[in-house]
């Protein structure tokens, strides 16, 4: 196994995220921003229609997070990462933006693996339904765009080693394929 | 006869919400342990122990395990010699939800209409209530935060009886291998098979609520549990789909009578969170 352990910290080259191979480990630091369908359904429409964006997309990570709410005392409530795929329709859209790495958890579709190519972007999984131990790793939350979807709103997190594995790489290289390969009788 | 008061059942319910999305049932942690110990991808042994170490953080700092603390489902064995008293059943239960889901930092995941608004109703309510008269003076509350990512990976088919045991072993597998790694397994199979197609479907989610480790009393219906088990765990999906032996941590079929031209079979998936929590009033 040459599966490695990189430290990442937004924005991203293509550069640095074209190194990357399916299995590896990538820890984040700094500023991520979230976004579940709601969110990018707006993006998406907002660029559509010429509009300016909320934010600036380029070499950034989005988490595919809802959290809880925040207890007195916590940064943000409990967040690991929901379905991907749900995201499919508007993944490339965001990649063609700028957008370098997604982090979420599940299996993509052919066009999103397409569009990573092409863009040299990457999809990093979190462990789903850790959402308690992830939230560790946050160290502040803010909602910075779409206030009234309440928990799909966007959110800027800052993260520390925030623990993810490369499940599909910008070649196409995918974990999921070759792990269920190597353990299916 | 005996009287309730339906505050208390709010009450009960408020309860019951809390904990069901902070306390990982006993069961479901040592399935979870017997999985870290028998699993041979070593990535798996290590996301097994995640799940542990998440469930013991969630249970000792009293937060979620998972941020989808899901669609509030509640089941109610209620006898029929119990007067309830003080306003509707249904208002207390989703006064119990909204107050869990306030009170407990959950989060609020409930939509008002599928198709057009999609507005989020800033409560979790309505839950889905389900209500089963029985004999005597008792009443019971189930309460189960079902999430979406294993939710939608759900099956239902519309078999012929000629189709059999192996139609429904084929079925079942078949809804596990095309959800991969999304409904976070390992996961626990909710199969229900018999009565008409809406039957099916809740049977297939009651029977999530069944004790990991106890097999159905019958035991043809044993075996083929067994073998399910066996099948989806030879997909090679492993702990969060990343390739592995443990896919599932139980495979739980129910059965009821059915029309001698159907063999509706549905498939109900449960994430490794599975999270319910019961009272008796």
């Amino acid at each position: 196994m040459d599966e490695k352990t990189i430290r990442l910290t937004p924005p991203l080259r293509e550069d640095e995220v074209r190194k990357l191979r399916a299995g590896d480990r990538v820890l984040l630091s700094g500023v991520i921003y979230t976004g579940r369908d709601a969110a990018h359904k707006r993006l998406v429409e907002a660029h559509t229609q010429g509009q300016a964006l909320p934010l600036d997309l380029s070499g950034q990570v989005i988490y595919y997070v809802g959290p809880c709410p925040a207890k007195p005392g916590q940064a943000i409530g409990s967040a690991g990462p929901t379905t991907s795929g749900r995201m499919d329709t508007y993944a490339p859209t965001i990649m063609q933006l700028g957008l370098k790495a997604m982090v979420g958890k599940g299996l993509r579709s052919p066009a999103v693996v397409e569009a990573m190519k092409q863009h040299g972007a990457v999809y990093l999984v979190a462990t789903g339904g850790a959402g308690a131990l992830l939230a560790r790793r946050i160290t502040a939350a803010e909602v910075v765009a779409y206030p009234d979807l309440g928990p799909e709103a966007i959110y800027r997190l800052e993260v520390t080693d925030f623990p993810t594995i490369v499940a599909i790489d910008a070649h196409g290289g995918d974990l999921y394929a070759a792990g269920k390969e190597r353990f299916a009788r | 006869m005996r009287e309730i008061s339906v505050s208390k059942v709010a009450d009960t319910v408020r309860d019951l919400c809390v904990e069901a999305n902070y306390d990982l049932p006993p069961d479901v942690v040592a399935a979870l342990e017997v999985a870290r110990e028998r699993e041979e991808s070593p990535l798996g042994k290590e996301i097994l122990g995640e799940l542990l170490e998440n469930a013991a953080i969630a249970r000792d700092d009293r937060v979620p395990l998972c941020q989808d603390t899901g669609v509030t489902h509640v089941f109610v064995e209620l006898g029929q010699d119990v007067h309830l008293v003080g306003g509707s059943l249904q208002d207390a239960i989703n006064d119990g939800v909204r107050r869990g889901y306030d009170e407990g930092y959950l989060r609020k995941s409930v939509v008002d209409d599928p198709i057009f608004r999609r507005a989020n109703t800033g409560d979790n309510t309505p839950a889905i209530i389900y209500v089963d008269l029985v004999p005597g003076e008792g009443l019971k509350l189930w309460v189960v935060p079902k999430g979406t990512g294993s939710e939608n990976m759900s099956g239902m088919k519309m078999l012929t009886p000629a189709h059999g045991a192996r139609g429904v072993r084929e079925f079942v597998v078949e809804v596990v291998d095309r959800s991969g790694s999304n409904p976070c397994p390992p996961v626990v199979v909710g199969v229900g098979v018999g009565g008409m197609m809406d039957r099916a479907a809740l049977l297939a989610k009651k029977a999530l609520l069944r004790p990991i480790g106890r097999s159905h009393p019958r035991p043809e219906v044993a075996a083929l549990e067994a073998e399910i088990l066996e099948a989806v765990n030879n997909l090679g999906i492993g702990p969060q789909g990343l390739g592995g032996r443990t896919t599932a941590l139980a495979v739980h079929v129910e059965t009821a009578p059915t029309h001698i031209g159907a063999l509706p079979v549905a498939v109900n998936l449960q994430c490794h969170a599975a999270r319910h929590a019961e009272r008796a009033l």
